[in-house]
């Protein structure tokens, strides 16, 4: 088998296999997995309200797949998206809040966009800064800000913007909110998916374009495969880690903007949900390409809203475990596909 | 004298790749016997299969009269089969001994060592063939011959009898090869059956007492070393005639290109590599400097091409045309009109996973010629990519889909110094080993290409740890030992000595050691 048949056999191959152990674990449950997965399909892809939320969940999870997709190229493990997600949704709420009423819609809009791609940026930023400085793993660096964005977010939220009684900040001016699909065109009846959907496409369009297709890319590339002859081609290897850790860092905010201009309009404790940490699993299956990646955050998409739409049979415990072990077995099985490649 | 080693119909098929097709071979025990061929004509496929890190896929494999299939090298190790990779298997925290009883203890696990005894067998077997070394020692302690010399040690302790070498002179000096000699030539009389992997045609006249030349996965014939030359050698493991030595025209250089001035080079950690080093090359003349590996060449390279490690202390001048080149980043170099194939060229000159094209452009891809927008202009890039791989004779199939990996350590070759010579408007060219892991008939072309490069008028610093190398296509000679030019060979000597390339070769030798 080539390699391109093989770089395409593996996600397909982890994703059956993830679906026979997930209906093994239904079973012992005590459920029929055709019905349970019945039942998930048309929740999810049955109604168009399914179908928004789908979308909805989609959008976070291409942008935080893209937040570990990009750094990976330089051969980086951005583990820090869940953090870097957290900063740029405080940053988008607390500038939507802030923002005069008086101010057009695009305008506040860009402005809380901006915002929260900063601080995500800023975030994955100090951790490429450690990197690059003092030599410190980006694994573990991530991890450990991910603990510190937590820190002060929840400190920050508890301590002096919580509305009393509340576990979420002030709604952020109307002006900032990015419409529904709903609310603008009228499809996805009542769902959470909004413009920056389209926003969304059109950014990892873009990014695929300079991964693949632009100088930058190419330098790129070539300081994550082999950083010493990047270094004697003349590639500034540093720079790559640098920026590369800062586009991510920015994703990750672009997607914080999704939940929080588009569907919460406040920032509220645990909203994000570990969805950071989803992000990994869709950019290992989509094998850290960016059009590959709307295809597996549809799959993980799909799981996420469809899990929750069967919580009346399966209990949530069982379905956190059916969700892990996809992500594990999908996560073994494209590192198997490149010892084989 | 019976067969240590006999291969029936033996095949080994990577997918639809066949490594070894038919190989029927019967190696005698007590002698020497060479396995030549080109990169990638399946010698290392066949010694894996020998010793058990392959499976053949159909035919069989007789040790010693014993039909056998290993699972794996331990296997072959109980077969009494050792190996000498080319990359030594030593830890280099433990003494020597400690190193040679590592995996074969004879203790319990947690028992204390038989060091003693050990040590009595290890000074028993370098007495008797000629393998000094203090079994005390650190490992880190001893150069790269004492630690080949260990690695032998290793297998007669295990008691080998076969025992095969990968390469095991590509990392020595002259007279170290010299000494690996009389220790081959030893352990055959002590009837031992030594396997010896080069392509060093030289030696394997020098020491083998029968050769097998591989082709393209075949074994196209095995011969007495005595009643064969090198030129038909050559010609059986290419399949056409070679030119061994490239015509090396007289030159006419002219002004001074580089000049290196009292160079000193200080690492981090205060050892002096390169010590007033100092030589002068000027345009259309080749300046090869010769020496052992661990001279100060490498910190010579890097310092030319901006990239000393960190911390190291560079003082003195090398300067390009007037300019200087300290403390400058590659691509400053780059532009001031250097160019430069480094020593190590899988991690250094190419990105594997890249495609050919790509490669072709990397370290150029600044040059504004390939642009266009953001990215690059596909239609100057193919336009380039075909005249670069018909001009340098790359094989490939598909420049634009085909990684580089794909190809042989020959043809990656010629498309670094594809690259490297047509970048525009330079007058230096640093070539670092332009023929390592190249085939025979690349070397070839590769060498047609320098001597032509400097008839173009550019000057060329060699470096190179093939004395052959060196000698074919020098114009002046410089001798490196321990950070500087012990003595220098002028144009005249090297053009009257190059026609003794014996004598010249071992006159060389005396200057750098």
């Amino acid at each position: 088998m080539n390699s391109k048949n093989l770089r395409i056999f593996v996600p397909l191959l982890s994703l059956l296999s993830a679906l026979a152990v997930s209906a093994l674990v239904i079973t012992l449950s005590g459920r029929d997995p055709l019905m349970i997965f019945q039942k998930m399909l048309h929740a999810t892809l049955g109604s168009s309200y399914g179908v928004g939320q789908v979308v909805f969940r989609m959008t976070t999870l291409v942008l935080v797949g893209l937040a570990v997709a990009i750094p990976f190229q330089v051969r980086l493990f951005n583990i820090g998206a869940e953090g870097q997600l957290l900063m740029g949704a405080f940053a988008a709420a607390m500038t939507g809040a802030m923002l005069p009423a008086s101010l057009p819609s695009l305008l506040a809009i860009s402005l809380c966009i901006l915002s929260a791609m900063t601080a995500g940026a800023c975030w994955a930023l100090l951790a490429g800064v450690l990197k690059v400085r003092f030599g410190v793993n980006e694994v573990i660096a991530t991890i450990m800000l991910n603990f510190i964005a937590q820190g002060i977010t929840g400190y920050l939220l508890t301590w002096h913007f919580a509305i009393p009684s509340t576990v979420h900040t002030a709604r952020i001016t109307d002006n900032a909110i990015i419409p529904t699909f709903d609310s603008a065109t009228g499809w996805l009846t009542n769902s959470p998916a909004n413009l920056s959907s389209l926003l969304t496409v059109g950014v990892a369009l873009l990014l695929w374009v300079l991964i693949f297709h632009s100088r930058f890319g190419y330098e790129m590339r070539a300081a994550g495969l082999q950083p010493v002859a990047a270094q004697y081609g003349g590639i500034n290897a540093e720079m790559h880690t640098l920026t590369s850790m800062c586009i991510g860092g920015a994703m990750a905010g672009l997607g914080a903007a999704n939940i929080v201009l588009g569907y919460k309009h406040y920032y509220e404790s645990g909203m994000t949900g570990g969805i950071g940490f989803t992000g990994i699993a869709v950019a290992l299956l989509a094998g850290a390409h960016p059009l590959w990646l709307l295809l597996s955050a549809f799959f993980f998409g799909c799981l996420e809203y469809g899990g929750l739409t069967v919580n009346a049979w399966i209990p949530k415990d069982i379905f956190m475990i059916i969700e892990a072990l996809t992500i594990l077995l999908v996560i073994s099985f494209s590192a198997l596909g490149k010892r084989v490649e | 004298m019976g067969i240590a080693i006999r291969l029936s119909v033996v095949s080994k098929t990577f997918g639809s790749f066949a490594a070894n097709s038919n190989i029927s071979l019967s190696i005698e025990e007590g002698t020497i016997h060479a396995l030549v061929g080109e990169n990638g004509a399946g010698k290392s496929t066949l010694t894996k299969i020998i010793y058990g890190m392959h499976q053949p896929t159909s035919g069989e494999v007789v040790i010693q009269g014993k039909a056998v299939r290993f699972a794996s090298p331990r296997d072959a190790i109980e077969a009494g089969i050792g190996m000498v990779h080319q990359h030594f298997m030593l830890v280099p925290e433990l003494s020597v001994a400690e190193n040679i009883i590592l995996g074969h203890e004879q203790t319990w696990l947690f028992g204390s060592l038989p060091l003693k005894s050990a040590k009595a067998l290890i000074l028993k077997n370098s007495e008797a063939y000629g393998l000094a070394v203090n079994p005390d020692a650190l490992v880190a302690s001893l150069s790269i011959g004492e630690q080949q010399r260990v690695e032998i040690l290793k297998l007669l302790f295990r008691k080998a009898s076969i025992m095969i070498f990968d390469e095991p002179t590509a990392v020595l000096t002259p007279s170290e090869t010299e000494r690996l000699f009389v220790t081959l030539r030893s352990l055959r009389n002590r009837g031992k059956t030594v396997i010896l992997i080069t392509h060093k045609l030289d030696e394997v006249l020098a020491v083998a007492d029968t050769v097998s030349v591989m082709r393209k996965g075949e074994i196209v014939g095995t011969v007495p070393a005595s009643s064969v030359t090198k030129p038909e050698l050559a010609r059986m493991m290419v399949g056409r005639s070679v030119l061994l030595r490239v015509t090396n025209p007289p030159a006419s250089p002219g002004e001074t290109i580089l000049n290196i001035n009292r160079l000193r080079f200080c690492t981090s950690q205060g050892e002096e590599r390169l010590r007033d080093l100092t030589l002068k090359i000027r345009a259309g003349e080749i300046y090869g400097i010769a020496g052992v590996e661990g001279n100060g060449q490498s910190e010579l390279l890097q310092t030319l091409w901006g990239l000393a490690p960190e911390g190291s202390v560079i003082s003195g001048e090398a300067k390009l045309k007037g300019q200087s080149l300290l403390r400058k980043k590659p691509a400053e170099i780059a532009l001031m009109g250097l160019s430069h194939t480094p020593e190590n060229r899988l991690r250094h000159a190419v990105i594997l996973e890249y495609t050919i094209a790509e490669n072709l452009l990397f370290g150029r891809h600044r040059e504004a010629a390939f642009h266009q927008g953001i990215g690059f202009n596909s239609h100057t890039i193919k336009s380039y990519t075909n005249t670069m791989i018909s001009d340098f004779d790359i094989r490939c199939i598909s420049p634009e889909r085909q990684p580089l990996s794909s190809l042989s350590g020959g043809n990656q070759q010629k498309v670094v110094l594809a690259r490297e010579l047509n970048r525009p408007g330079i007058s230096l060219l640093i070539l670092a080993q332009p023929a390592r892991g190249v085939d025979i008939g690349a070397i070839e072309t590769i060498h047609k290409k320098i001597i032509e490069a400097r008839k173009s008028g550019m000057a060329i610093l060699l470096v190179s740890s093939e004395l052959e190398e060196i000698i074919a296509l020098s114009t002046r000679i410089g001798c490196i030992y321990k950070g500087s030019i012990r003595h220098e060979f002028s144009q005249e000597e090297v053009s009257l000595k190059r026609e003794a390339e014996h004598e010249f070769e071992k006159e060389i030798g005396l200057h750098i050691t």
